[in-house]
């Protein structure tokens, strides 16, 4: 069980290799990378803000409440901050369990956490100047699901 | 205390130390010393957490306690 925040790009085929090492009984794993967009030049970069401690804390409560609720065996969360290029991977989550539906699941309800309502303040810089980003109605519609 | 998010464009300071014996006490400060993110602090949606513990209403603070405003999250 891991969760994490990063200044650094990562590479999610990596830490996919690392989450499924020696997991004989595991069955499916699933994984998820969110990667920033350049809307067509709109985007020159993307910023997140975490609150250091707190951001990881409430992450994992989540991500707890994932792991009964899906019946998990395990779960990694990493999660970018700082200015994040178009291209750069925003995002890594692998959620591991005896079967795929499990996973697949599991993975879909902490990417529409993560999207909507987890400790991030997001900028985004464009051509004209910054401006900071709320979730989009989409994205606390996606959560819902989950109710 | 801390401020995120747009908070800390708008007072254009991230992290700073400021001795009040209430957060209430500390709010009327931060007033008076700027109106305009004294109004920000009490807007919809603000959120303050203590020692990285959410809280509501007022609450005392001693010269240790991490004040952190947190405006709406956005989501990663």
């Amino acid at each position: 069980m891991s969760v994490r925040l990063t200044f650094e790009p990562f590479d999610p085929g990596a830490l996919l290799t690392e989450f499924s090492k020696g997991r004989a009984e595991t069955g499916a794993v699933a994984t998820f990378t969110g990667i920033a967009r350049a809307e067509a030049g709109a985007t020159v970069a993307l910023e997140l803000e975490a609150y250091p401690g707190f951001t990881e804390a409430e992450i994992g409560k989540t991500a707890d409440k994932a792991k009964a609720r899906f019946g998990l065996d395990d779960f990694a969360i990493l999660h970018r901050v700082g200015k994040i290029a178009p291209g750069e991977p925003v995002v890594f989550v692998a959620t591991a369990a005896r079967h795929r539906r499990a996973a697949f699941e599991a993975c879909d309800f902490l990417m529409d956490y993560l999207k909507s309502k987890a400790p991030f303040w997001k900028k985004e810089h464009g051509p004209d100047g910054a401006r900071w980003v709320e979730p989009r109605a989409e994205d606390h519609a996606d959560l819902k699901r989950w109710e | 205390m801390l401020l995120f998010g747009r908070l800390s464009d708008l007072a254009g300071w991230r992290d700073r130390q400021i001795d009040s014996p209430f957060l209430s006490v500390l709010r009327v400060k931060l007033a008076e010393e700027d109106e305009s993110l004294g109004e920000a602090l009490a807007g919809p949606g603000v959120q303050v957490a203590l020692d990285q513990v959410i809280v509501r209403g007022d609450a005392p603070l001693n010269s240790a306690t991490e004040v952190a405003f947190l405006p709406p999250m956005s989501g990663g």
